[in-house]
Order: C-alpha cells, then sequence, then structure tokens
C-alpha cells in the first residue's frame, strides 16, 4: 500500500509538470524513475518510448502503466495511471469552469515562453545522452540523421519511423554488438 | 445516458489516436460534430489551453471536453475512457516485452529502433525549439538576418544548457519553475 501511494504520488509529480506533450516529460521521468527510484533502466525508457508512438493512446499514460505493472503488476499500474492524468484533471477541470480564458492572459503567456525555452534546454541533453548510448557505429548515426529528417522536415509520422527502423535492424543484424 | 456515449467516444479515441498528444484532434473533431458536446471553435480554445497546462494534451482535450459535456462527473469519465485502451495494451504488451527480452530478434530490432527514437524525439522538438529561439516571420518580413534570432531567448537557452550539464543533480522540475518566473520578469 505504501508502495502504490509512493509510486502514484511520483506520477502526480510527474504529470503535473509536463508541458508541452509526452517529449519533455522525458527528462523528469528520467530523474525520478530511473536515476531516484530505480524502477527501471535507462534502456527500458526508451524502449517504451518508442513502443508508445505504436501503440494507440497517449505516450505518458502508457509509460506510466508499464512502469507501474512492471513494478506492481496491474494495480500498481492503476495507481500509476491515476497518478499521471490526475493533475490534468484536476487542473482542467478548475480551468474549464472558471479561467475561460486562461491561455489568453499576457503572464501565462510569458511564463510558458518561458518554460518552453528550459524544456529545449532539457530535452537537449535528454536527446544527448540518448544518441551517446544509442548511436552505437556509422548504421545507428544513419538512423538516427534520417529519422529526425523524415520527422523535422518531411512530416513522414512516427508510427512509419519506428516500424522502418525496426526492420532495418533485423536485416542489419547489429543488435548483439552491444550485448543488451 | 450521456456518460455511456462519452465512454464509448472516448475509449474509441483512446484506442484509435495512435502516437499521442495531437493525434486526438482528428477524432474530437469529429465527436463535436456528431454530438452537441462542445463546439469545433471550442476545440480550439482546448488545444490553446491544453497547451499552455502541464498534462498530456489528449487527457487535456478529453478532460476539458468532457466537462463542456456533462460537468465534473463527464469529465472523469471520457479521462479515463480515453486512457483504458492503454492501460490494457500496455499490459498485454508488457507481457510480451518480459518473454521476448533476450531474444536475438527483440535485440535487432531495438538496434535499429533505439537511435531512431533519439532522431524521432529530436524531430518533435524541433518545431518547439525554432519557433522559441528564432523569429521566422519577422526573417520573412524584412529579409535582414538580424530579425532571424531572437537574442534573449537565446542566451537564456545557452545559460540553462551549461546549467543543465554542469549541474546534473538540480531536478528538472526547478529548471522548468526558473524557466516560467524568468519569461514572467523578462515578459518574453
Amino acid at each position: 500500500m505504501k508502495e502504490l501511494l509512493s509510486m502514484f504520488l511520483t506520477f502526480v509529480r510527474i504529470g503535473a509538470f509536463t508541458f508541452g506533450g509526452g517529449y519533455a516529460m522525458l527528462p523528469i521521468l528520467q530523474r525520478e524513475i530511473v536515476e531516484k527510484n530505480g524502477w527501471c533502466t535507462e534502456d527500458e525508457l526508451t524502449d517504451m518510448y518508442a513502443i508508445g508512438q505504436c501503440t494507440p493512446g497517449v505516450i505518458a499514460v502508457n509509460v506510466a502503466t508499464y512502469i507501474g505493472n512492471k513494478r506492481r503488476g496491474p494495480i500498481g499500474a492503476i495507481s500509476t495511471t491515476l497518478g499521471v492524468i490526475f493533475p490534468s484533471i484536476v487542473i482542467i477541470i478548475i480551468i474549464a469552469s472558471c479561467l475561460t480564458h486562461f491561455a489568453e492572459y499576457t503572464v501565462v503567456q510569458h511564463a510558458f515562453a518561458g518554460i518552453r525555452i528550459t524544456v529545449c534546454a532539457l530535452v537537449t541533453k535528454t536527446i544527448w545522452s540518448l544518441v551517446k548510448k544509442n548511436v552505437i557505429d556509422p548504421a545507428t548515426l544513419i538512423i538516427f540523421l534520417l529519422t529526425f529528417c523524415s520527422v523535422a522536415l518531411l512530416g513522414v509520422s512516427p508510427v512509419a519511423a519506428v516500424l522502418v527502423c525496426g526492420l532495418a535492424g533485423i536485416l542489419l543484424h547489429g543488435g548483439n554488438k552491444k550485448g543488451v | 445516458m450521456v456518460y455511456l456515449q462519452l465512454f464509448v467516444e472516448f475509449f474509441k479515441t483512446g484506442l484509435l489516436a495512435i502516437g499521442g498528444g495531437l493525434a486526438t484532434l482528428p477524432f474530437l473533431k469529429e465527436i463535436a460534430q456528431t454530438y452537441s458536446w462542445f463546439s469545433v471553435s471550442q476545440l480550439t480554445d482546448m488545444i490553446a489551453i491544453s497547451e499552455s497546462t502541464p498534462g498530456p494534451i489528449g487527457v487535456n482535450m478529453s478532460t476539458y471536453a468532457g466537462f463542456h459535456a456533462a460537468g465534473i462527473p463527464g469529465a472523469i469519465v471520457s479521462t479515463l475512457a480515453l486512457v483504458l485502451p492503454s492501460y490494457i495494451i500496455i499490459l498485454i504488451v508488457s507481457r510480451f516485452m518480459e518473454k521476448f527480452r533476450n531474444s536475438p530478434l527483440v535485440n535487432n530490432i531495438f538496434y535499429g529502433i533505439r537511435p531512431a527514437t533519439a532522431g524521432l524525439i529530436a524531430g518533435a522538438m524541433f518545431e518547439v525549439f525554432v519557433l522559441s529561439l528564432f523569429d521566422t516571420q519577422a526573417y520573412a518580413a524584412s529579409g535582414s538576418l538580424i530579425d532571424l534570432f531572437r537574442f534573449v531567448p537565446i542566451v537564456i537557452y545557452i545559460a540553462a544548457l551549461v546549467s543543465v550539464f554542469r549541474l546534473p543533480n538540480v531536478h528538472p522540475i526547478v529548471f522548468i519553475i526558473f524557466g516560467a518566473a524568468l519569461g514572467v520578469v523578462l515578459k518574453l
């Protein structure tokens, strides 16, 4: 019960500070889940992100469910999933019922302009650590660059990118170099 | 009755919107057109509000839509319905993951997918990055390269980046709060 509560509260914290969609959550997840609590490894978190791209639903919720289930089975998954959506439900209900012009307040806009910049810096570090760990030879470098360009500049669907790169992984046969 | 309809509609959205975030948008648009719960123009407000509040956008959108359709119970029903498909699917996927974690085939697949995930995250952040640090509109209007750079945000970005690398023990939430404060003080 105590662990379920601590898992719930950890994901409440994660949900409350996830700005700008699932990606911005990664630095906080890394800190809370991998470094502080050791609930999963960095590799598992990365894999979960890729799986979250190809399975339906919100990525943040998928990651929460996966980690909760891994720690304490389906009940654990309920506590983490409810935790990650709890702040959204409370905040949105408050905004929807009394602050209908919330997004138009200048102070809110200034705060979010500032948040976006720091989130960019946090995510830059996360990307750097992912690259350092997973770009291990010329083939993976090409995969990294091609995915970046096709998603950023050509608007290719992430689902397609993950599927194609998984297939490329099979054809390249590189998975056992790293001894995962 | 409205709760059952909300449940079915948002369960469908959660099941079919792949890729998270704004992937729910086309489904919400269809809901707006089919039912009288909220209008398509209210959807635009929802996007603005979702983008300026914490939490996954899909969850925010379903809470907001559910609230407009049927108050607080509506908000709770639609949000739970949205996450239920993920919950079920991830439980099934985890089973497979544990079972095949050490197979050479899965290792090969993830050898290809992991660098791609880094590329995907970089690609998704690229737009936010450009919007925050560069002023493409002013550049397009004046054609002068100086207008392209937003100098204050670029300085903040570099300072934040150096601190993030130099101070690995500081919690990311601290940086986020600091960013919000700087934004308000400097009127970014």
